[in-house]
C-alpha cells in the first residue's frame, strides 16, 4: 500500500471515532480511505464531512474535548488555514493525531512536494514525526497516538509524509492484528480538559498576563518529557512489532567524516548515494530525523561529534533566514563541540523537484571537497538544486 | 470540578461585567434557565466571552469553550460527533456568538453545520456591530447606522441571515428579542428539541453601541418589534409563522430617534427605512401562506 492507504490503515487501527476531513491534494486518498471504512462499517466512527480545513481541525477539537479519539489529514494551504487552531489544540492540550502529506505552499502554486507547509508549524505546539515511507507512516501513527495521549505530554502530533514520494508509492507494509493495537494503545481516557455536563468545566478562558507564561511553560515542560516517553512507547512498540525506532536513524556514520543530515523520503534515496559513494572509498553516511518536534539534539549531537564535515538537506526555503530551518536547528544542536564540525546547509527538492541520487551525490561531493579542503564552506544554505537560469524566467526583472 | 465562590439562582452567576443595560445578558439568564444544566456551550471571543469567564474563574455552571471567532459552529459540530459516539443524547450543544462572529467570519462553518444536518442549537446574539471591540460595522449593522467603521454612515443593506439560514432547509429557524421574553423562552425550547440544526436570531440591544439610556433596553427591544424593524417570526420545516403580530405598527423613526447611530438621519433617509420595513414585513406576510 502506499502512503496515504498506510494512513488511513493506521487511523482504523488505532479505532479513532470522530474524523473530520477535508479533500486536498495528495491527501485526498485519506479523506476518501476513511470515509470507505466508516461507510462499510469497518470502522466504528462518525465521518464529519466540514466545508474546511478550519473546520476540520476544530471539529477534532470539539470531538476529542467529549473523550473520544479524533483524527483528521491534510496538505499544504490546508494545514496553513488551520493554523490558528493548531495552536488551539496543542494550548487545550489535546491529543489529536493529524497526518501531513507534505506539499508546497503557494506561491506560486504547487502541487507537489517540499516541507514548507509542517516546516511552518514548527513552532505551533504539535509533535512532528517525519517518515521515510509507507511502512513508517503506519507506525509512526501509531506511536504518535500512544505518545500525544500519554497523561505526562498530552500533546497534538503531526506524522509527516513526502506528498506523492510516499503519500502514492506503493510498498509493502506490515500491517499488525487489531488484538495487537489494541493492547498497544487502549481506548482515549481524557486526562486533562473535557467537556461533560456531568463534571462541568469551562475550558480555554481568556488568561490574563499573569497566568499565560505559567501556561505557556506547561507546554513546554511536555516537550521535555515527550522525550521520556518517545522512547518507552519506541521500546514497547518493538517488543510488539519487532521495528525499531528512535529519533533519529544513522546510517553508517559510525566511521564517516561526512553526514548528510535528511527528514523523509530524500533518506532512502541518500543511504542509495552513501553506498555508491563507499564503494569508491570515501566514508560517508546519512543521520535522518525522525522526531522533529520535540527536536532531538542531544541525539545528533551524540551521533555526530566525530564528524568533522556535516551537511544538512531542507526541503524548505527559509526564506528571508540564513538558511533552512533543519539547518539552523542542526547548526544550532552541534555548536560548542570540540573540535567544531563544519555544518554547511543545503536547500533543494522544493515544490516536487527530484532530490534524485545525483542531486545528493552533488551535496556529498560539495561536503567532501570541504573535508578535503578543496573549497572553503560558505555561509548559509546553499541551493543545490536551482538551475542557472533562475533569475530569467516568468516575470523575475532585475537590474543587472 | 468547579470551586463555588457564589451560588447563583440559575446557571449564570450575579454580577456579570457586561455594560449596564446589556441585553445579551438577560439573555443569556433566559437561555440557560430553559435548556438547563444538561447543555454544553461553545462561546466565541466577544461580548458573549464575559461568560466564559476570565483566567480560572467562569460566569456559568454548565460545561463549555471558548473557541475562535469564526468556529463557534465547527467546534460545537465537533462536540455533538463526539457525544453521538459516545451514545449521548440528552445533552444539547449550544453556540452562543455574537453577529460578527456569525454572519461574517463564522459564516462558512455555520453554513457548513446546516448542510450537513449536525443537531447543534446556534443562538446569534446581535447587537448589529462589533460591540466587543469598540463599535465596528458588522454584516449585521443596518443601513445608514453610524460605527466607528462606518463614520458617516452604512452605505449598505444589512445580511438577511434568516433568510440565509433557511435557505439551508434547517429544520428550525426564528427571530427572537429580549424585548419578548415568553417568546423568547418558547423559542428556545421548541429548538432544543429539532432534530437537526436550529438557528435563533435574537436581537439584543447595546445602550453603548447604540447610544440610548441604559435603562431603556426592553423600551427600545420592544420598539423595534413594534415598528416591524425586528419582526419575530419562526420558519419550522419551511412554513413561515409571524409569532408576535403587529397590527397597528408605530413609525419606523420612534425606533430610530431613541438611538444616537442614527442621529444624523435625514428625513428622507427616515423615510427610505420606513419603505423597506413595510416592503420587508409585507414579502413577510406573504411567506407565510
Amino acid at each position: 500500500m502506499d502512503g496515504n492507504a498506510a494512513a488511513a490503515e493506521a487511523m482504523r487501527l488505532a479505532r479513532v471515532q470522530v474524523i473530520s476531513a477535508y479533500p486536498i491534494t495528495p491527501q485526498s486518498p485519506i479523506a476518501e480511505k476513511l470515509a470507505d471504512f466508516v461507510a462499510e462499517g469497518s470502522l466504528k466512527a462518525k465521518y464529519v464531512r466540514v466545508e474546511s480545513e478550519h473546520t476540520a481541525m476544530s471539529v477534532a477539537i470539539g470531538a476529542q474535548l467529549t473523550g473520544v479519539r479524533a483524527c483528521t489529514a491534510t496538505s499544504s494551504v490546508g494545514l496553513a488555514l488551520m493554523h490558528e487552531v493548531l495552536g488551539v489544540a496543542s494550548g487545550c492540550r489535546l491529543p489529536i493525531v493529524m497526518a501531513v502529506v507534505n506539499r508546497s505552499l503557494a506561491s506560486p502554486w504547487s502541487l507537489w512536494c517540499d516541507h514548507q507547509d509542517s516546516m511552518a508549524e514548527r513552532d505551533s505546539g504539535w509533535l512532528q514525526f517525519y517518515a521515510e515511507d509507507p511502512q513508517e507512516v503506519l507506525d509512526y501513527l501509531l506511536i504518535a497516538y500512544r505518545v500525544a495521549e500519554d497523561p505526562r505530554v498530552l500533546l497534538p502530533a503531526m506524522v509527516c509524509m513526502d506528498g506523492f514520494f510516499v503519500s502514492h508509492t506503493p510498498a509493502v507494509v506490515l500491517v499488525p492484528e487489531q488484538e495487537t493495537v489494541d493492547s498497544f494503545l487502549p481506548p482515549y481516557n481524557p486526562a486533562n480538559l473535557y467537556l461533560d455536563p456531568d463534571d462541568p468545566m469551562f475550558v480555554n478562558d481568556l488568561t490574563p498576563p499573569s497566568d499565560y507564561t505559567e501556561m505557556r511553560y506547561q507546554h513546554k515542560v511536555a516537550f521535555e518529557e515527550a522525550f521520556k516517553v518517545i522512547t518507552e512507547v519506541q521500546e514497547e512498540f518493538f517488543r510488539l512489532f519487532r521495528r525499531r525506532y528512535s529519533f533519529i536513524e544513522t546510517y553508517k556514520c559510525d566511521d564517516a567524516d561526512v553526514v548528510l543530515v535528511t527528514l523523509g523520503s530524500m533518506s532512502g534515496t541518500a543511504k542509495y548515494v552513501v553506498n555508491e559513494l563507499r564503494a569508491k572509498g570515501y566514508k560517508v553516511g546519512v543521520l535522518k530525523i525522525v522526531v522533529f518536534r520535540p527536536f532531538p539534539a542531544d541525539q545528533i549531537r551524540n551521533a555526530l561529534k566525530h564528524v568533522p564535515v556535516i551537511g544538512v538537506m531542507d526541503r524548505s526555503a527559509g526564506l528571508g533566514a540564513e538558511g533552512g530551518p533543519v539547518w539552523i536547528e542542526v547548526s544550532r544542536a552541534l555548536s560548542g563541540l570540540e573540535p567544531m564540525p563544519k555544518v554547511a546547509g543545503f536547500v533543494g527538492g522544493l515544490g516536487g523537484r527530484d532530490l534524485a541520487p545525483h542531486v545528493i551525490e552533488k551535496a556529498f561531493r560539495n561536503l567532501i571537497d570541504i573535508k578535503e579542503g578543496k573549497i572553503e564552506m560558505r555561509q548559509g544554505s546553499k541551493w543545490i538544486d536551482v538551475r542557472e537560469d533562475a533569475m530569467k524566467i516568468r516575470e523575475v526583472k532585475v537590474n543587472v | 470540578m468547579y470551586e463555588m465562590m457564589t451560588q447563583a439562582k440559575g446557571l449564570v452567576s450575579h454580577g456579570i461585567s457586561t455594560c449596564h443595560g446589556c441585553g445579551l445578558e438577560l439573555a443569556v439568564r433566559h437561555i440557560l434557565s430553559v435548556l438547563g444544566p444538561r447543555t454544553i456551550i461553545v462561546i466565541p471571543p466577544g461580548c458573549a466571552a464575559l461568560f466564559s469567564g476570565f483566567g480560572k474563574e467562569t460566569a456559568v455552571k454548565i460545561a463549555g469553550i471558548q473557541g475562535n471567532l469564526e468556529n463557534t459552529a465547527a467546534i460545537a459540530a465537533g462536540i455533538r460527533a463526539g457525544l453521538e459516539m459516545k451514545g449521548i443524547e440528552d445533552v444539547t450543544v449550544l453556540a452562543l456568538a455574537g453577529d460578527g462572529a456569525t454572519v461574517d467570519i463564522g459564516l462558512q462553518a455555520l453554513s457548513g453545520v446546516f448542510e450537513r444536518g449536525d443537531r447543534i442549537l446556534y443562538v446569534c446574539y446581535d447587537n448589529e456591530a462589533y460591540m466587543n471591540t469598540g463599535i465596528q460595522a458588522s454584516g449585521s449593522t443596518p443601513l445608514m447606522a453610524w460605527t466607528t467603521t462606518t463614520p458617516g454612515k452604512k452605505p449598505v443593506w444589512r445580511k438577511d441571515m434568516l433568510k440565509i439560514a433557511a435557505a439551508h432547509r434547517i429544520p428550525y429557524v426564528a427571530s427572537a428579542s429580549v424585548g419578548y421574553i415568553d417568546d423568547l423562552r418558547k423559542k428556545i425550547a421548541k429548538a432544543k428539541e429539532a432534530k437537526g440544526p436550529a438557528y435563533i436570531h435574537l436581537q439584543t440591544p447595546c445602550p453603548t453601541g447604540w447610544g440610548f439610556d441604559p435603562s431603556r433596553t426592553i423600551e427600545l427591544a420592544r420598539l423595534a418589534v413594534q415598528t416591524r424593524s425586528w419582526p419575530l417570526v419562526e420558519i419550522v420545516d419551511g412554513r413561515v409563522e409571524i409569532t408576535v403580530k403587529v397590527d397597528k405598527p408605530r413609525p419606523v423613526s420612534e425606533y430610530l430617534s431613541m438611538q444616537r447611530r442614527f442621529a444624523h438621519l435625514t428625513q428622507e433617509e427616515i423615510d427610505l427605512i420606513q419603505q423597506n420595513v413595510n416592503k420587508d414585513y409585507q414579502e413577510l406576510e406573504r411567506m407565510k401562506t
